[in-house]
């Protein structure tokens, strides 16, 4: 087009041809920040080795974790044949929690996941919109968030009935509200900046402004926000199978096998705590990881 | 269809003119925007609540080739101006005629006035999208427009070199490293991306270092020189206003209070305010300074103006009629002066006597 010639009052610059210095991208200064963290890595190795065990569970388990033996129920920490113990079928504690942690992380990471994808969509379209179209989702959103969490989530399955599949899709209702939330608040920010302004001074429309404005400056921070859910997701989860309506029985779960354990609270105190341990040590290294995730976000520092 | 207009227009060579020189690039009418304070939910349903005046009918013409300051304390309606000028926020009423055409027309659509009239913002650093490159942040109005990738991201070099960035070094940075002021010169460079014929400079230098902000404004004098460029340029910074700008407007409480060349203005002020908005520019002559503040306290609420003349409630010449009459935006001789004391006739003991000796 002849928008060129017009513009022809510069020199032509034969710039086009020629390499440009180019700056690190945003996320290969995250990631940079994130590798001189030592919170970060601390946590990052932990959740690593953790997901490594949980590929690799079935190579890994020292016995198998589903043989039962009457004679060696409730055997305390460093018992012959069982180095952390057995649970109250006699089955070895060390092989469960670790192919328990796959269903754990599982349900933790699952439900969070597509919650992100629903809730990031819900959220950024009354967030740009504004007016009439934020209030009405919005306020539909405060619906479901005015129910605590845990209440709701149980109440789903509940309904739902037992069993994994729909675990994970009450978790997955659960957090959709909470990631909109956030979705939507960032949104909000980001709209008011003076280059959405000018993108929209410059007569883009407002699917262009989303996708090169938006999009870039908002999945940052709900993401996260949705990392710091997966521990609230695995917790919840655990919860759902303490009450038998997760994961089913002789799978291993640590949520399940705390329930499963808690009669042997007075016997085998330190056996009965270790998938409490195990749902701690994971649910901290995920919170601790989303925090320097925000700091190493955080462009200005 | 506005495609095939859009492209007519940017083929158009830049004097594409109608009317000649003589005819204003734009002309506001009665522009009026009124901001709805938080009503509760009855006053939504029967209609009422109150309302902030920020803008209230505002008239005036910017030439072609011409910078118009405007200048105002804070509040008075200078950014909303240019807001609305930029049509980010709907008018309340009023029109805006583009070279001859009216803003929303068929014969203009906004899309089309949108790639004509761009805008500096205060704040460099918002303005600039921080996970952009300045190269794509350049390219992207002209993409918007139609123009191809690799075109635009040509233009956006070119005119970081223009604006004195070399394009090699900086085209591929964030705008987190750069500087405010080389944050600006890519500001100005994206807002004349689109090749613009009108451009809002929005406080533009005034958060600025004051060297840099001289290297910004003489940057922005030869760009206007080479583009042909109208600006309309807001500052609070009367230095700068005057020094940079071919005519004034000073603007109070949503409304004109003065319009004139530069020069007769900064040396002969009309209006009352204009008088004292000026004498509260620091002299750099020690014999002249300004011992006492012009003009005590704020101005009043926009949402409840005074009546009549907005001023009246702090000009040291009102009178009772200034209450109750509103005065007219006139024109005469070059200079626009909305004060009775200039209207004959209105009532004021000082009406059509000269009150510039004072």
């Amino acid at each position: 087009m002849n928008m060129t010639s017009t513009v022809a009052g510069i020199a032509p610059v034969p710039a086009a041809a020629e390499p440009v210095e180019r700056s690190p991208g945003f996320w290969s200064g995250v990631v940079r920040k994130l590798m001189r963290d030592p919170v970060a890595l601390g946590a990052g190795a932990v959740l690593l080795t953790l997901i490594l065990m949980a590929i690799f569970a079935h190579q890994l388990v020292p016995s198998d974790p589903y043989a039962t033996s009457m004679l060696k129920r409730l055997k305390p920490i460093g018992f012959e044949g069982f180095p952390l113990g057995s649970d109250e079928l006699g089955r070895d504690m060390l092989s469960r929690l670790m192919l328990g942690t796959r269903l754990s992380l599982f349900m933790g990471i699952t439900p969070v996941l597509i919650a992100f994808v629903i809730g990031s969509g819900v959220g950024i379209l009354p967030g740009y919109a504004g007016g009439l179209v934020n209030t009405l989702i919005m306020r539909t959103i405060d619906i479901l968030y005015a129910f605590p969490s845990v209440l709701l989530a149980i109440a789903l399955s509940g309904a739902l009935g037992a069993g994994i599949g729909n675990a994970l899709l009450s978790l997955t209702i659960v957090f959709i509200p909470q990631i909109a939330r956030v979705a939507e608040s960032v949104t909000t920010q980001v709209r008011g900046r003076d280059y959405v302004e000018a993108a929209r001074a410059s007569g883009a429309s407002p699917f262009t402004i989303v996708r090169v404005h938006v999009l870039g400056n908002v999945l940052g921070p709900i993401f996260v926000f949705a990392t710091s859910l997966i521990a609230v997701s695995m917790i919840l989860a655990s919860g759902l199978s303490f009450l038998g309506l997760g994961v089913r029985p002789p799978e291993p779960e640590w949520g399940l096998m705390l329930n499963t354990l808690r009669t042997a609270i007075y016997t085998q105190p330190w056996v009965a705590a270790l998938p409490g341990v195990m749902i701690f040590i994971t649910s901290i290294s995920f919170n601790l990881l989303s925090d320097s995730l925000r700091s190493a976000m955080d462009v200005k520092s | 269809m506005s495609t095939g207009i859009s492209i007519e227009h940017i083929g158009a060579p830049a004097g594409s003119d109608r009317g000649g020189p003589a005819q204003p690039l734009l002309t506001v009418n009665k522009l009026v925007k009124h901001f709805d304070l938080k009503k509760s939910f009855v006053e939504t349903l029967v209609g009422g609540g109150k309302v902030v005046r920020a803008v209230d009918g505002v008239d005036f013409k910017i030439m072609k080739g011409e910078t118009l300051g405007v200048v105002g304390e804070s509040g008075c309606g200078k950014s909303t101006t240019a807001r609305l000028l930029m049509h980010l926020i709907d008018p309340s009423a009023g029109e805006i005629v583009f070279n001859g055409e009216t803003v929303g027309s068929p014969q203009l659509s906004l899309r089309e006035y949108r790639r004509q009239v761009q805008m500096v913002f205060q704040d460099s650093y918002s303005s600039l999208n921080p996970r952009l490159t300045i190269q794509d942040s350049i390219a992207f109005g002209p993409q918007v427009h139609g123009v191809p990738k690799q075109e635009a991201v040509t233009r956006a070099r070119s005119l970081l070199s223009r604006v004195g960035l070399e394009p090699r070094r900086f085209a591929g940075r964030y705008p987190h490293e750069l500087s405010g002021g080389q944050r600006q010169r890519v500001n100005i460079a994206r807002a004349l991306a689109c090749e613009p014929r009108l451009v809002i400079l929005d406080e533009a230098v005034s958060a600025l270092d004051k060297s840099v902000e001289a290297q910004v404004l003489n940057l922005l004098m030869d760009l206007k020189e080479e583009f042909g460029l109208t600006y309309l340029f807001i500052s609070h910074d009367l230095h700068v206003v005057r020094y940079i700008s071919d005519r004034v407007m000073v603007m109070y409480l949503g409304k004109v209070a003065e319009t004139g060349p530069a020069e007769a203005l900064f040396q002969e002020p009309h209006h009352p305010y204009t008088r004292a908005l000026l004498s509260s520019m620091p002299s750099m002559d020690p014999d002249h300074r300004t011992e006492q503040a012009a003009l005590a306290g704020d101005p009043p609420n926009p949402i409840d103006p005074p009546s009549g003349c907005r001023f009246h409630t702090r000009c040291p010449l009102a009178e009772a009629v200034c209450s109750q009459r509103v005065p007219i935006l006139e024109n005469r001789n070059q200079r626009e002066t909305a004060c009775l004391i200039h209207e004959p006739g209105s009532g004021h003991s000082l009406a059509g006597t000269a009150i510039h000796a004072s």
